[in-house]
C-alpha cells in the first residue's frame, strides 16, 4: 500500500510534556561516547552558563520518538511500520536541550515523495520549552520500502 | 579564554579525529538510552528473518557518536545551529569482534549568518572497518555559545 499523500501539511495533537531527567542526559551522554564534562557534571554545565548537566545534540531523537509514533498510529497514512527504514535526520537548534527542561513537541508532516517504488516521508516535530520559546526541531525522513 | 577562533578556520582544515569501537554492548547500551528497541539492534535471528547482513548498530547512535569528537573540539565555547546527516550504508556489528567507526572532524564552509556572526559548517567523514562510508552529507553548523 502506497503513503497517503493526503497527510502532507496533516498537523497532529501535541504530545503530553517530556520532563528531562539529569540521569536520563548522563545515559544518553554515556550511550553516544559522549565525554564532554558539561554532559555528565552540574558544575561544569553551570561553569558554561547552563543551568543544569546539557543533553547531547541527538537526545531530542527520544522526544522524536514518540512523536513518529503519533504519525505510524494514524491509521489514514497507509505506513507499513515493518518497511521502514531511518533515511536522513536533521535539527535545528536555538540552545540546547538541558536537565529540568519541560519539552513540548508536535509533529507534522511536511513531504511524501514518492522515488522507485519507494515513499519516502518527511516530518518536522518541533519542541519548545514549558515557556513556549523554540528549543530545537527534529527533522526526520523516513524510507517505507515499497513491495517486491 | 578562547581556545579556538573559528574565524581564522581554513575550509578543508581537519579539526578532530577519532575511532570509536562500537560492540553489542554499545548497541544494547544505545537502546536503553534512547528507547529504540528494535530487535534489528541485537538479536541475530530476527535480523537474519528481514534479510539484514547482520545485527546493525541504530542509525541514530552513528550520528550520536559521529559529533562527539566535534563537541570535544568545541568545548563550551561553540554550540550547535544545525545538525543532519543522510544514513547510506549500515553498520553491521559483528558478536565476537564488534564493528569501528573511524571519524573525521574537517571544515567544509565559512558561513555569514544573517546577524552577522561566524558560523562554521563542519563535515563530518564517518568510516566503517568495512572501509564504507555510513553517512553522507553529514555535516554541522556552529557558532559562538
Amino acid at each position: 500500500m502506497a503513503v497517503n499523500e493526503a497527510i502532507i501539511g496533516r498537523d497532529y495533537p501535541p504530545l503530553p510534556p517530556y520532563l528531562v531527567g539529569r540521569e536520563k542526559v548522563r545515559e544518553f551522554a554515556r550511550a553516544v561516547f559522549s565525554k564532554l564534562p558539561i554532559h555528565h557534571d552540574v558544575h561544569a554545565a553551570q561553569d558554561a552558563g547552563y543551568p543544569d548537566v546539557v543533553a547531547p545534540p541527538t537526545f531530542p531523537v527520544v522526544v522524536q520518538e514518540g512523536a513518529l509514533q503519533v504519525l505510524l498510529a494514524d491509521p489514514d497514512s497507509g505506513i507499513d511500520y515493518s518497511r521502514i527504514v531511518h533515511g536522513e535526520q536533521r535539527f535545528d537548534y536555538s540552545r540546547p536541550v538541558v536537565a529540568g527542561d519541560e519539552l513540548h513537541a508536535t509533529i507534522h508532516v511536511t513531504k511524501v515523495q514518492s522515488l522507485g517504488g519507494h515513499s519516502m516521508v518527511t516530518s518536522e516535530t518541533r519542541i519548545n520549552g514549558a515557556d513556549g520559546d523554540h528549543i530545537v526541531t527534529a527533522i526526520s525522513t523516513l524510507v517505507v520500502r515499497g513491495g517486491e | 579564554m578562547m581556545t579556538h577562533d573559528i574565524t581564522t578556520l581554513e575550509v578543508g582544515q581537519v579539526l578532530a579525529t577519532q575511532t570509536f569501537p562500537l560492540t553489542r554492548d554499545s548497541l544494547v547500551r544505545y537502546a536503553g538510552a534512547s528507547g529504540d528497541f528494535n530487535p534489528i539492534h541485537y538479536r541475530d535471528d530476527v535480523a537474519e528473518s528481514v534479510g539484514l547482513p547482520g545485527v546493525l548498530a541504530h542509525g541514530m547512535l552513528t550520528m550520536g557518536v559521529a559529533v562527539s569528537p566535534l563537541l570535544e573540539w568545541c568545548g563550551t565555547e561553540y554550540e550547535l545551529v544545525s545538525y543532519q546527516v543522510r544514513f547510506t550504508k549500515p553498520v553491521v556489528v559483528d558478536p565476537e569482534t564488534g564493528a569501528s567507526l573511524e571519524v573525521q572532524v574537517s571544515v567544509g564552509a565559512l558561513i555569514e549568518s544573517e546577524d552577522g556572526t561566524p558560523q562554521v559548517r563542519c563535515d563530518l567523514t564517518v568510516t566503517s572497518d568495512a572501509g564504507e562510508k555510513v553517512l553522507g552529507k553529514a555535516q554541522a553548523v556552529i557558532r559562538a555559545a
